[in-house]
């Protein structure tokens, strides 16, 4: 095998990774202050993607598009957690589980009921639709480029904001011990809102990200939702570091498996699982006895 | 080696469900004798405390000549012969082919309305009972089962996928159900699989092969990949490609199998660049086929190979759009706008009841479903002897030309389309037919040997003697 087209493979994964790396940064972010596993989370990918849809079909801006879309499915966290998380606050984790997994089938019902289950064609826009030379050795889509781009970007604006503002830093001191910022006269509620929104607008924003490059219909979350929590349990259960570089360990874990065996491509995931979690089983930056 | 797995795992399937009959039946609702003495041991069981297992064990030897000799019987007399007549409907509304199964349902309706607003079949309604498969074998073979014995269907149509197909077609055997397929398979018209019960209206992986393999061989390069879907439709396209390639002296550079429901095909593409082919082929199907005709455009492997799909479905160009299918040739049964009287009709039926015309699985299931109910209206019967004899070798145009049933295996055979994508002047103004590849004189069709039949006799196989 040429080693240019290991090269392209390798760059490949990474472009599939960014995926992952979005939305399970949303997950982890929700579940590392809130212990919240967020099961609709998949749901809010597939919504974010038609909201896409219906930005595009409007005003036919694609950048309107990746701006409406976390704004949508982050102003929808925003409300399910005060309407329906919220009340569930200090009990049993797996109460709000079964909540947002039974809401995530209630949000794929109502895409089937007012959009059909057909497929709806979503193009990358047009100044990114020209494959784009990479290193001088192979084309890639320049979609694709600008995907990865993207993520970085976002990456790095969730790092500055939780490293680099008052918020962000009572948000990583609330990760650790609520009761403690509580005791010092800060408004927690608060704080678990804006989380909640956050990570929902991280999925939005994967939604809409992922809608030129796959099909979009109701059910394009709840795969999605398996492979990101699997991309999570490796990363480590609510940690922001464990999550990116495990989604993109698992893009590349995909694309080396695809070139050389492709039937297993879709269980590769969790080989790397098991064998990550028999060897560090909270993950690989997962904190002890979050769970408990 | 994992050819077969599939096979094995429907077969295990269907072989636990096959047990779950004959024990239901034991333990529960079998003859008035057996019931009597099921009533009498049901007793015992709670008297002395046995479990079911056991209590099957021991009334097992006694009962099982009786039960079994007249397990058919029981079947009949629950059969309803008054009421409407019931068509079961599996389909996977749910899952990577939701869109087609929708369609196939719609096809369905159709011909039923029809066929009621004349006065239904024997002087009886028609009823269509549709069921979810969720596209999993397993499911099939139990919504089948659930409509065999709970709704008491007299036909079966629908399904789509060949394993699901095989997984009711085992359940309609079981049973004495006349069953219409109308989506593609090999097997279902091969041994050990078809029976007098079973016909296959739609065309077959082997049939397109061979018609868009032979267009594919004579108007593009010899060099040819395949990316596959990996499952029994995906190989069998992959094989009759590879068949019909040798005779034109085209051969395969490579293939790719990438598992059922892949969204991401990106990780696909440096290899198949890498191999320099002429043509590729997207054997897949649904959501795969726009996903990976989708990231094949922006990758720009257009530029360099003509892309080729065996099944080129509307419901796919719709679904993902003008750009990613732009150029893409491939084959199909049935466009809506085919010039041809029955097709004109069919169109403008379906156009009016559902707002949009219909797909090529629309087609399908319109015109096996109602070719089946004209059978039975012809036979004057629901005796699948005398529906058989009403069918086979017949010549009829329901939809989009003349078909034939072929005695030997029930299989359809029909022309083929080549069919490329266009740039829509109207929204359902997408494809384009360049070439009609005839299947007259059984040209595409597997030979009767080949399948495992007789060639001069119609097929027999199967049929349950009636007491």
């Amino acid at each position: 095998m040429e080693w240019t087209a290991i090269v392209m493979q390798l760059f490949t994964g990474l472009s599939l990774g960014m995926l992952y790396v979005l939305l399970a940064l949303g997950l982890s972010i929700i579940f590392g202050l809130l212990t919240v596993v967020n099961f609709a989370h998949g749901a809010m990918y597939m919504w974010g993607a038609y909201a896409g849809v219906a930005t595009v079909a409007i005003t036919g801006n694609f950048w309107l598009a990746l701006l409406v879309a976390p704004l949508v499915v982050g102003g929808y966290g925003l409300l399910v957690e005060r309407t329906l998380i919220r009340p569930l606050y200090g009990r049993d984790i797996n109460y709000p589980l079964l909540l947002t997994f039974g809401l995530q089938f209630i949000m794929i019902e109502i895409i089937r009921i007012f959009w059909g289950t057909s497929d709806y064609p979503f193009q990358a826009p047009e100044a990114l639709s020209m494959p784009l030379e990479i290193f001088g050795i192979f084309y890639f889509p320049a979609y694709r480029v600008f995907v990865i781009g993207l993520t970085v970007v976002i990456c790095f604006v969730l790092w500055f904001f939780l490293e680099r503002t008052n918020l962000g830093l009572i948000i990583k001191a609330g990760t650790r011990d609520s009761l403690m910022v509580k005791a010092l006269g800060i408004d927690m509620g608060r704080i678990w809102w804006l989380v909640f929104g956050i990570g929902s607008a991280l999925a939005g924003i994967a939604g809409v990200l992922a809608a030129p490059i796959r099909s979009v219909f109701p059910e394009m979350g709840l795969a999605m939702l398996v492979e990101c929590f699997v991309v999570v349990v490796v990363g480590g259960m609510g940690s922001l570091k464990g999550a990116i570089l495990s989604g993109i360990i698992m893009g590349e874990a995909i694309a080396i498996t695809t070139l050389f065996y492709p039937q297993m491509a879709d269980i590769v995931i969790f080989l790397v699982m098991a064998v990550v979690l028999l060897i560090r089983p909270s993950g690989l930056f997962g904190r002890a006895g979050l769970l408990e | 080696m994992v050819k077969n797995l599939d096979r094995i795992v429907y077969k295990i399937v269907v072989s636990t469900e096959m047990i779950d009959i004959v024990e239901a039946r034991m333990t529960y609702q079998p003859t008035k004798e057996g019931m009597i003495m099921a009533e009498g041991k049901k007793e015992q069981v709670t008297q002395s405390g046995i479990d079911r297992r056991t209590f099957i064990k021991t009334t097992g030897i006694v009962t099982g000549s009786v039960l079994l000799g007249g397990f058919h019987f029981v079947r009949l007399s629950q059969a309803q012969d008054t009421g409407p007549i019931k068509v079961g409907f599996p389909i996977p509304l749910t899952g990577p082919y939701g869109t087609e199964a929708k369609d196939q349902q719609a096809g369905a309706e159709l011909a039923i309305a029809q066929i009621n607003a004349k006065g239904g079949i024997l002087g009886r309604k028609v009823e269509l009972l549709v069921r979810d498969t969720k596209l999993n074998a397993a499911e099939a073979a139990r919504r089948a089962k659930e409509l065999i014995e709970s709704e008491h269907v007299h036909i079966m149509s629908g399904v789509l996928s060949a394993a699901n197909q095989l997984a009711v077609n085992e359940q309609c055997k079981l049973h004495g159900i006349p069953y219409v397929s109308v989506s593609q398979a090999n097997e279902i018209t091969q041994r050990p699989d078809n029976s007098i019960y079973t016909y296959h209206e739609a065309m077959d992986p082997h049939m397109t092969t061979q018609a868009v393999g032979e267009y594919v061989a004579k108007k593009y390069g010899k060099k040819w990949y395949f990316l596959t879907s990996d499952y029994a439709y995906g190989w069998q396209m992959t094989d009759g490609f590879i068949r019909r390639g040798k005779e034109y002296g085209a051969k395969s550079v490579g293939e790719t199998k990438h598992p059922l429901g892949t969204s991401d095909y990106s990780s696909y593409m440096p290899r198949i660049l890498a191999a320099k082919p002429d043509v590729l082929f997207l054997n897949n199907f649904g959501k795969d086929q726009i996903n990976s005709a989708k990231q094949a455009t922006a990758f720009g492997l257009k530029k360099k190979m003509q892309i080729v799909c065996p099944i080129l479905l509307m419901s796919s160009r719709l679904g993902g759009g003008e750009e990613p299918f732009d150029g893409v040739i491939g084959g199909t049964s049935f466009y809506w706008e085919m010039n041809h009287p029955t097709a004109k009709e069919f169109v403008a039926a379906f156009q009016k009841a559902n707002g949009r015309p219909p797909i090529d699985y629309a087609g399908y299931a319109y015109g096996g479903v109602k070719e089946i109910l004209m059978g039975v209206e012809r036979a004057g019967s629901l005796d699948p002897t005398k529906l058989a004899e009403a069918i086979e070798g017949r010549t009829y145009d329901n939809y989009k030309g003349p078909q034939w049933w072929r005695p030997c295996d029930h299989q359809s055979q029909q022309d083929v389309f080549i069919i490329k994508s266009k740039k829509a002047k109207a929204e359902y103004d997408v494809f384009q037919i360049i070439q009609t590849v005839s299947g007259k004189g059984e040209r595409l069709l597997r030979t009767c040997i080949e399948v495992g039949q007789n060639p001069s006799k119609p097929i027999r196989s199967g049929l349950i003697e009636k007491k």
